[in-house]
């Protein structure tokens, strides 16, 4: 038990529209250990995003308990609700969420701004450290807008990584992506989960979710199936290959 | 969040859009900038009217002889003239809250000397008149107890005179012979302008009372008693003791009605000040509601800033924002706004008060104190106008506020 980081039990969410009741996710249960790397898939509008959402603290569950980290996050407040998505939760997006006209060191120092505890004194030299993972230290003084796509979905990267999470949730990380630094992506996450970091993301296509240890299939708000991947790219290689590709074609 | 990170990030908020922020600021920068500058025009006028009035000499006592009661009969204020010198001798000696005293005999008539002749006012007045009525001289010299009790035939003369009969030369030394009696001239006074009822103070020529009351007036009366008190505050002690000295010196029965009246300048001065404060309102009221619009302004831009920045408000709150550091980020920046506008238009003021304390015949009079009341005012705009937005802000949920497109 000890390792389990994430814990959902009948986790349901049920939104309301007009007299229509959706039911985004219908009694799901997932264990997520610590070290995983688990790729969630599944076709839009069967429930990933709301769980992402859930398993992220952005929304609360209408039924079901949801232990982080051991914490029964359920009976949060709002207040406390935050400080777990500042502490434990780095957030990476689809459409990579940076603040624009703002560089990328501070878009990195975001999230140490809201921490409460403080326990990091030097914003600038954590963000830094956070930035030399991504390896952009020399784009850190960049705003998002004299970024590349790649490079700016680091930087959004960074930002997850700078608090330390227990875990990084990423909603369709590649998304807005070409293929060549959509792996160069998944390398990253290869690198980081490598250290030990915990990430759980969703995605649209089957071969990306081969770079993940584990699959999750989604359908209509349902959990149908939960396996480990047989065939699990390692991305490194899969970089050298698709850069090869790049090349021939032009 | 320390509140110097969250002034940082409110004011790099407001430096990322510079011109919307300037145009924000600039409703709190007029309406700052008018208040000042009215309230300062308001407060030149009432010191306009304080100044006058204090020409007036400010610790003036005026005693008139008041309406007499012969026989049933009342005839109207001064019909009946019973100031004599003795009552003047006895306000002098007894009176203890005063500084000096005077009778006023007042005469008229051509005066002849240098260039031609010239008719004016010839008022009989002590040694103490100029400092009664806090009128000092241009030149020469004014005279004295023993000239008066010498009946000396020496007079001062107002500009006016001076201009109409001694336009070219000094007129100290010269002769000017008063309805046949000569007066040699001592003394000129400084220019003092207008009476409070559109008169010249300057027409004027002073000698002493005795001499013009024996060579000039003639007949025992005088037509008013002029005192000053010691200090303004003792002035209704002073005018109580002066109605005492004066009844006694009448031998009025108690329960009779005084044949005299006494007055001072604070009716007068009441009444200036009072116009110009009921100014001062009007003015700043005015001035008043254009801050108010300038706080709309601040709301407005504020509400379209958070409509715009929904999605900064969503990452924000998706690394671990609460709503109330959403609340204070935004409300800070109104405040921020609203202050820096308020700063600039106090700026603003001076500078307008300086150009129309130079430039124009209006004075403007800036108190520190409006200073601090536009600026606490404007700064209360900022967390009253901007409290709304803010509010809206922060009860954004994280995940509408990041799809928000």
């Amino acid at each position: 038990m000890e390792n389990i980081l994430i814990k959902t039990e009948n986790l349901t969410k049920t939104y309301k529209v007009g007299d229509f009741e959706i039911h985004a996710l219908k009694s799901a249960n997932i264990v997520v250990e610590k070290g995983e790397f688990v790729a969630i898939m599944g076709a839009s509008g069967s429930g990933k995003s709301t769980l992402m959402n859930l398993l992220g603290c952005l929304d609360m569950p209408t039924s079901g308990e949801y232990f982080l980290d051991g914490h029964n996050t359920s009976k949060m407040t709002q207040n406390e609700y935050a400080n777990i998505r500042n502490q434990k939760i780095g957030f990476v997006f689809q459409g990579f969420n940076l603040l624009s006209r703002t560089t990328a060191l501070e878009n990195v120092e975001l999230p140490l701004m809201y921490d409460r505890l403080q326990k990091i004194k030097d914003h600038q030299k954590q963000a830094k450290y956070a930035l030399d993972r991504v390896g952009l230290t020399d784009r850190m003084h960049h705003i998002p807008s004299q970024l590349s796509g790649g490079q700016q979905q680091r930087v959004a990267i960074a930002r997850a990584l700078v608090n330390s999470p227990s875990i990084i949730l990423a909603d369709e990380p590649t998304g807005n992506l070409d293929s060549v630094t959509s792996v160069e992506v998944f390398n990253l996450f290869q690198n980081l989960n490598d250290e030990g970091i915990t990430i759980v993301m969703v995605t649209h296509e089957r071969d990306f979710a081969r770079f993940a240890k584990r699959i999750v299939e989604m359908r209509d708000g349902r959990i149908i199936r939960d396996s480990k991947i047989k065939d699990r790219l390692d991305a490194e290689k899969e970089l050298k290959r698709v850069q090869a590709e790049a090349e021939i074609k032009e | 969040m320390q509140a110097k990170i969250i002034l940082k990030v409110a004011s790099k908020s407001i430096m990322k859009a510079r011109m919307r922020s300037l145009l924000t600021a600039l409703g709190i920068i007029i309406g700052v900038a008018a208040v000042v500058v009215m309230v300062a025009i308001g407060d030149g006028a009432q010191q306009k009217v304080e100044q006058s009035i204090a020409s007036l000499g400010t610790n003036l006592i005026i005693i008139t002889p008041g309406s007499s009661n012969t026989g049933g009969v009342r005839g109207g204020m001064g019909s009946f003239s019973r100031f004599t010198f003795d009552d003047v001798d006895k306000i002098k000696n007894e009176a203890t809250l005063i500084k000096g005293v005077s009778p006023l005999v007042r005469s008229g008539g051509q005066v002849i000397g240098g260039v031609g002749n010239w008719f004016t006012s010839i008022q009989g007045v002590s040694a103490d008149y100029l400092d009664i009525r806090e009128w000092p001289l241009q030149s020469g010299e004014f005279f004295t107890d023993r000239d008066v009790l010498a009946r000396s035939k020496v007079c001062v003369l107002g500009t006016e005179v001076v201009k109409n009969l001694f336009p070219n030369d000094d007129p100290i030394g010269q002769q000017v012979r008063i309805r046949n009696t000569p007066f040699k001239v001592i003394g000129v006074l400084k220019e003092k302008g207008q009476t409070a009822t559109g008169s010249s103070n300057d027409d004027v020529i002073l000698a002493p009372s005795r001499t013009v009351q024996d060579r000039l007036s003639g007949g025992r009366f005088i037509s008013s008693i002029q005192v000053n008190a010691v200090s303004a505050d003792k002035i209704p002690a002073a005018i109580a003791e002066l109605k005492s000295i004066m009844r006694e010196a009448h031998k009025i029965e108690p329960g009779m009605e005084d044949d005299f009246t006494i007055r001072d300048q604070s009716d007068l001065s009441e009444a200036a000040t009072e116009t110009s404060r009921i100014l001062t309102i009007l003015l700043a009221s005015v001035a008043g509601v254009s801050l108010i619009v300038g706080g709309i302004g601040i709301m407005n831009i504020m509400l379209v800033s958070v409509t715009e920045r929904t999605r900064e408000i969503g990452i924000r709150l998706s690394v671990g924002a609460r709503a109330s550091d959403i609340l204070i980020q935004f409300l800070t920046e109104a405040i921020v706004l609203s202050l820096t506008g308020g700063l600039i238009g106090v700026a603003f003021s001076f500078l307008v008060a300086y150009l129309l304390n130079n430039y124009t015949e209006q004075t403007a009079y800036i108190k520190p104190q409006i200073i601090m009341i536009a600026f606490g005012f404007a700064g209360a705009i900022g967390i009253f106008f901007g409290f709304y937005p803010a509010k809206k802000a922060a009860a954004l949920n994280p995940i509408d506020a990041l799809r928000y497109e």
